[in-house]
């Protein structure tokens, strides 16, 4: 596994929604280069015919019944939080021009 | 004094009437203002809404109501469960100021069984690291850091749940409640000489609690004796409809099974978790521990693991690729920390996406950040099938592994850190250093199975030794037993540390 490029770590910046700086990018690209070397070490195992394992419960596909209960948290509890919230809305900035 | 009494003593005085909850709530209290400034367990105490409680317990037990064996008895909680109008962070500057409006199931079941809230523990932000070092709030005023070891101020605490070990070790509360997704009880546990068990995934309702990796994530008691852990682990566990992966199977009555007979089952050593790099004073004080076992009528066997070794690993791709999803509802619009809210002077020209990507980046401490754009980058297209898949893959080998093994031992004993507690900013500097201090406690979490640490001895620095039990898929009850016979025989668990 070669390093991880600068751009390459801006790139997943980008992806994760995090604005980095540059003395960030540079931190991080040796530092996940790193883990990446570690975590490589998993191409040792043999896993041709192996399933991969989600979640250990052997469960899939929880179903609740389709219907409608009033929610116990209020509107006006969950819009306190935001840092603008009008008339049942979380008011962000526009995103057409 | 009262705060040193443990949920049975607090709770067979308060039944006889020796004592009130008030009583036990302030001495609790007196406690952290005395030395809290010194360990820096909590993040908030919650001292109006205790008293409350604590006189709403004693009302009750005045009227003949009590509600449970844990009426009125003080329990810190990790400040990753949601408390309902209580300010809760996960120690992180993102959620500085989150007000939750709604309770987590556990500490709904907690609150509903009479217990009372004495406060919000520190912990590693977003519960991600060993040391609580990655906290973003310097608890500790004296000495302007997060939490400090009781056993050693010099010295972490562990993590990522430091904040409720060191409050038990410390007698700042009675018991508290953590969370461990692969290791984050029972390391600060072993590192603070307390009591933690992890439970099986499923066994406890996750709803409420920050989500970290939802597939390993799982929420446990941290407690001065098994016996205590027995205790609150029945009021923590069920299913919840808020939590499909919760289990339906029955919560047993984990303390009445409690004895001291003979121990009649085999146990296993793993050499795997005795390999290199395993301190040579905790090796010692583990194979004592094993050496007592087997006084007390124990079979103990040699066993081996050799896909262990990759567990680290599977680890760290299935947990960073979960960290970056679950993390993503942190966006500065619906909650937490946002530049719409807390920018000055507010720049109106910054598109939705800048509001999402810098807030995230002033938000965020440094490891969530890593963890993020480790998670990002393994699930991402053209690498998902060569990291997290077979991840994945390896996570079935290990999983059969321990299915294997269970088929001829009862229960495993190890230890739980490879080493006792290390000093502050030991490891900071280089995160895989800090990955690898949880070598022997996250094979556990990919593979669902319950795991508690438990007091084994002591360094000749006088630094806490935890043993590990591992037991299989819903082995909690097998894992108490065995771990309170241990305390029947031995002393370590009574130790308390000397906070100068």
């Amino acid at each position: 596994m070669s390093k991880l490029s600068k751009d390459e770590v801006a790139h997943i910046a980008k992806l994760s929604r995090l604005k980095l700086s540059d003395e960030e990018i540079s931190r991080f690209s040796d530092q996940l280069s790193d883990v990446l070397e570690y975590v490589g070490q998993l191409g040792e195992v043999e896993t041709d015919n192996v399933e991969p394992l989600n979640n250990v419960t052997g469960l899939s596909n929880i179903y609740v019944e389709d219907k409608i209960e009033p929610s116990k948290i209020s509107a006006a509890d969950i819009g306190k939080n935001a840092p603008e919230f009008k008339d049942g809305f979380f008011v962000v900035p526009g995103v057409f021009e | 004094m009262l705060y040193e009494l443990t949920i049975k003593s607090a709770s067979e005085k308060l039944a006889s009437g020796e004592i009130s909850s008030v009583e036990l709530t302030e001495s609790i209290l007196e406690r952290i203002k005395a030395v809290d400034s010194k360990v820096g367990a909590y993040i908030t105490v919650c001292e109006k809404e205790a008293l409350g409680m604590a006189r709403a317990s004693d009302e009750r037990r005045k009227s003949g109501k009590i509600l449970s064996e844990i009426d009125g008895i003080p329990i810190a909680v990790k400040d990753l469960y949601l408390t309902k109008g209580i300010r809760t962070t996960a120690a992180s500057k993102i959620l500085d100021d989150f007000i939750p409006p709604y309770e987590s199931t556990v500490t709904a079941h907690l609150w509903a069984a009479g217990a009372v809230l004495i406060g919000k523990t520190n912990l590693d932000q977003f519960a991600m690291g060993s040391s609580t070092e990655t906290s973003a709030y310097n608890t500790a005023t004296e000495y302007d850091s997060t939490t400090r070891n009781p056993w050693d101020l010099e010295r972490i605490p562990g993590g990522s749940s430091g904040g409720s070990a060191a409050a038990v070790a410390a007698d700042l509360c009675i018991a508290a409640v953590g969370t461990d997704t692969g290791g984050s009880i029972r390391q600060p546990a072993s590192l603070c000489s307390i009591t933690g068990l992890k439970p099986t995934y499923g066994r406890v309702s996750r709803y409420g609690i920050m989500a970290m990796a939802s597939s390993l994530d799982q929420a446990g008691p941290m407690t001065k004796t098994v016996e205590d852990a027995a205790i609150l682990l029945k009021y923590m566990s069920g299913h919840d409809k808020h939590d499909s992966t919760s289990s339906k199977r029955e919560v047993p009555e984990y303390s009445s099974g409690l004895g001291t007979r003979d121990l009649q089952l085999k146990v296993g050593v793993p050499k795997e978790f005795f390999g290199a790099g395993l301190d040579p004073e905790v090796d010692k004080i583990i194979r004592e521990a094993i050496d007592k076992y087997r006084e007390m009528g124990a079979e103990i066997v040699d066993v081996s693991l050799p896909l262990i070794k990759y567990a680290l690993a599977v680890y760290y791709i299935l947990m960073p690729v979960e960290v970056s999803s679950n993390l993503a509802r942190y966006d500065g619009i619906r909650y937490g920390y946002s530049v719409l809210k807390h920018q000055t002077p507010r720049n109106n020209n910054q598109t939705l996406d800048e509001v999402y990507s810098i807030s995230r980046a002033e938000g965020f401490g440094a490891e969530a950040k890593r963890r993020i754009m480790l998670g990002s980058y393994v699930s991402s297209a053209g690498y998902a099938d060569a990291y997290y898949k077979k991840a994945l893959k390896v996570r079935t080998l290990i999983k059969n592994e321990f299915d294997r093994i269970f088929e001829k031992v009862d229960l495993l004993i190890a230890p739980v850190a490879p080493s006792p507690a290390f000093k502050f900013g030991e490891k900071t500097a280089d995160p895989l250093s800090m990955y690898l201090s949880d070598v022997l406690t996250v094979p556990i979490n990919p593979a669902g199975l319950p795991a508690m640490s438990l007091p084994a001895g002591f360094t000749k620095e006088n630094l806490p030794v935890g043993l590990q039990l591992i037991g299989p898929m819903w082995g909690e009850q097998t894992i108490l037993n065995t771990g309170h016979a241990f305390q029947q025989v031995t002393n370590h668990h009574l130790q308390k540390p000397k906070i100068k």
